[in-house]
């Protein structure tokens, strides 16, 4: 059995009440971290070699080691705007552990000599915003939030804000304007949020997951959380596997050590004795993997060098029945709808792209049309100010270099013939 | 299906009378204030705020805007801007429950386009999604709601409501209906 992190204390009665954590062992870490102080807390991120886990992966104690020394106040901001296409993981931590998500988020809050925290939860997500209000409250009677925290003279401010149906707030800098009461659009950087985040001040910006880590990074050291996975993929990390499986769900698998054969089998294989056409990693960002490259381990380079990415850590199982031509327009859609609007590659791309991708999975594009496709990615990929216009092109692009005949079938075919085959064939 | 209990902001009936009125609640006032003292920045609260009102009124009648615009002492157009960026606020009364029904990938690869076409021709909606009798406005176009564990989902107010067929989906929006609606539908 492997050593979990995020999901150790899970089936422990009450565990989203106070008493119940508390009787698991919690706030112990934050107590310890007060002990040990902002320096010590830091190098303990740094010995666990913790990467963000909202889809950049960037190293969580180089991020932090970019805030000015000596500028305050500081912010930290806990990005809960999860809305990853295939996502769920962090609806999993603040449903099933929320005390978990607050002590990592004032651990950090200390380390980072931090008076005002915001956890930003997406506006669909009413009743978990609602669950974690709770939970802050606990704590604030408990004296872990609020003024002089533990008796260390260190004041803390927890808000839990809610947004109201945007995924581009899940990008950093438009989380912050966003937070700051306007549209929430993407910022130019630099300068970035470390200098100049929340109110013009420096801001760290983590995900769920990865502050999720932190009480047990501080109780049982970085160096044995990193020796979890492997040197390059170090630690645990919460796996969303959903689409055509058996049983979707979470499963919190060592990193590295771990491949995307053994994450399909824990979720029960391909459903209905199907075989697997194709698989997404990442979320509705990433670019399509095939059944060669289920041997992976879920190790940043090794998805990389495949050509797409971990992300948000989802992974998306599609079985031989699936049409790419629907499961890319549908994620064409998904991003049309939800571009920001404030750059012209992004929001007159992501309409081309649609109606394209709409007319295609009709059978009544032309393969002139359909040649425009690659030319309409390339003026975004790249081009937009932010990964929102990027992304949008991954996998419908990625797509169509893996199986050009299943797009190249759909040019004036009247209807969509892979649906048609399946129907014949059952 | 086990529902959860109905809470404030579900069984809310708005009166034409109130959304007309060109004044809010005293407790909803409140909350605005309150919002606004916890911020470092009096502007943060506009989302609160606006969510303060929907609460009340169940959508934002653009009067509203500019009360929430004095209480902020900001401009009626930057909150304008906010309250017509984001997806969840109305500007437009919605049916008495909202439903999302997810069709993003995990959800489309497990059956919700059908879902959503048995709701549609069942409950009779209109171009918007509307049900004839004011109950439901149900929304097919939404972000991936995270559930993809339970797929295909809908969300119907604040709750979740997973693994569903389209006639299961159907049985739990006629639950919702009598159980928090009384009659059946009647308004």
């Amino acid at each position: 059995m492997n050593e979990l992190v995020l999901t150790r204390h899970q089936g422990a009665p009450g565990l989203t009440t106070l008493a119940g954590y508390e009787k698991v062992g919690g706030y112990q870490a934050l107590r310890r971290a007060i002990a040990m102080g902002p320096e010590a807390i830091a190098a303990e991120v740094k010995a666990s070699g913790l990467r963000g886990r909202g889809g950049a992966a960037f190293p969580t104690a180089t991020k932090w080691g970019f805030l000015p020394k000596d500028s305050f106040p500081r912010y930290l901001c806990v990005n809960a705007d999860e809305s990853e296409p295939g996502c769920f993981k962090d609806r999993v931590l603040m449903e099933e552990y929320p005390h978990q998500l607050l002590e990592g988020v004032l651990i950090s809050a200390f380390a980072l000599k931090v008076n005002h925290a915001f956890i930003y939860i997406r506006g669909e997500y009413r009743s978990q915003r609602e669950l974690l209000e709770r939970a802050v409250g606990e704590a604030r009677r408990a004296g872990y939030v609020g003024r002089n925290i533990l008796g260390s003279g260190w004041d803390c401010e927890l808000l839990v804000h809610g947004g109201a149906g945007a995924y581009i707030c899940g990008e950093e800098t438009a989380l912050l304007d966003s937070l700051e009461g306007r549209r929430g659009q993407p910022r130019l950087k630099p300068p970035f949020p470390a200098v100049k985040g929340l109110y013009g001040q420096p801001t760290v910006v983590n995900n769920v997951e990865t502050l999720s880590n932190l009480p047990y990074i501080v109780s049982e050291g970085g160096a044995k959380y990193a020796a979890l996975g492997t040197e390059a993929s170090p630690g645990t990390r919460l796996f969303c596997v959903s689409g055509h499986v058996e049983r979707p769900g979470t499963f919190e698998v060592p990193m590295g050590r771990t491949t995307f054969r053994d994450l399909l089998e824990m979720a029960g294989g391909v459903w209905r004795g199907r075989q697997m056409k194709a698989m997404q990693p990442g979320g509705g960002s990433m670019q399509i993997l095939g059944p060669q490259h289920l041997d992976l381990p879920l190790d940043f380079k090794a998805v990389a060098d495949a050509g797409s990415s971990l992300g948000a850590g989802a992974l998306v199982i599609m079985d031989d029945s699936t049409c790419l031509v629907n499961v890319a327009m549908r994620l064409v859609d998904f991003y049309r709808h939800e571009s920001c609007g404030k750059c012209v590659p992004c929001r007159e791309g992501t309409y081309f792209e649609s109606e394209l991708m709409h007319r295609l999975e009709a059978g009544i594009a032309s393969r002139a049309e359909l040649a425009n496709l690659a030319d309409i990615c390339a003026n975004m990929d790249g081009r937009c100010f932010c990964p929102l216009g990027d992304t949008a092109t991954w996998f419908v692009m990625s797509a169509y270099r893996m199986f050009p005949e299943e797009f190249e079938s759909h040019c004036g075919a009247g209807s969509c013939p892979v649906r048609e085959s399946v129907a014949v064939a059952v | 299906m086990e529902l959860p209990p109905p809470t404030g902001a579900e069984t809310r009936w708005v009166t034409e009378a109130a959304a007309g009125s060109g004044r809010l609640s005293d407790a909803t006032l409140t909350r605005i204030r309150e919002m606004e003292a916890r911020y470092p920045s009096a502007r943060s609260a506009v989302l609160p705020a606006l969510w303060a009102v929907q609460d009340e009124l169940g959508y934002l009648p653009p009067w509203t805007l500019e009360v929430v615009a004095q209480e902020l002492k900001l401009l009626p157009g930057d909150v304008e801007a906010v309250a017509t960026f984001y997806s969840m606020y109305f500007n437009h009364r919605p049916g008495r429950h909202v439903v999302q029904v997810c069709r993003n990938v995990s959800c489309g690869l497990r059956g919700s386009d059908d879902l959503l076409a048995h709701l549609q021709a069942e409950l009779h909606l209109d171009e918007e999604g509307n049900s004839p009798d004011g109950a439901f406005t149900i929304e097919g176009t939404v972000e991936c709601l995270g559930a993809c564990g339970g797929a295909p989902m809908m969300q119907v107010d604040r709750f979740s409501y997973e693994n569903l067929t389209p006639q299961s989906a159907l049985e739990v929006l006629e639950k919702v209906r009598v159980q928090t609606d009384g009659s059946g539908g009647a308004r």
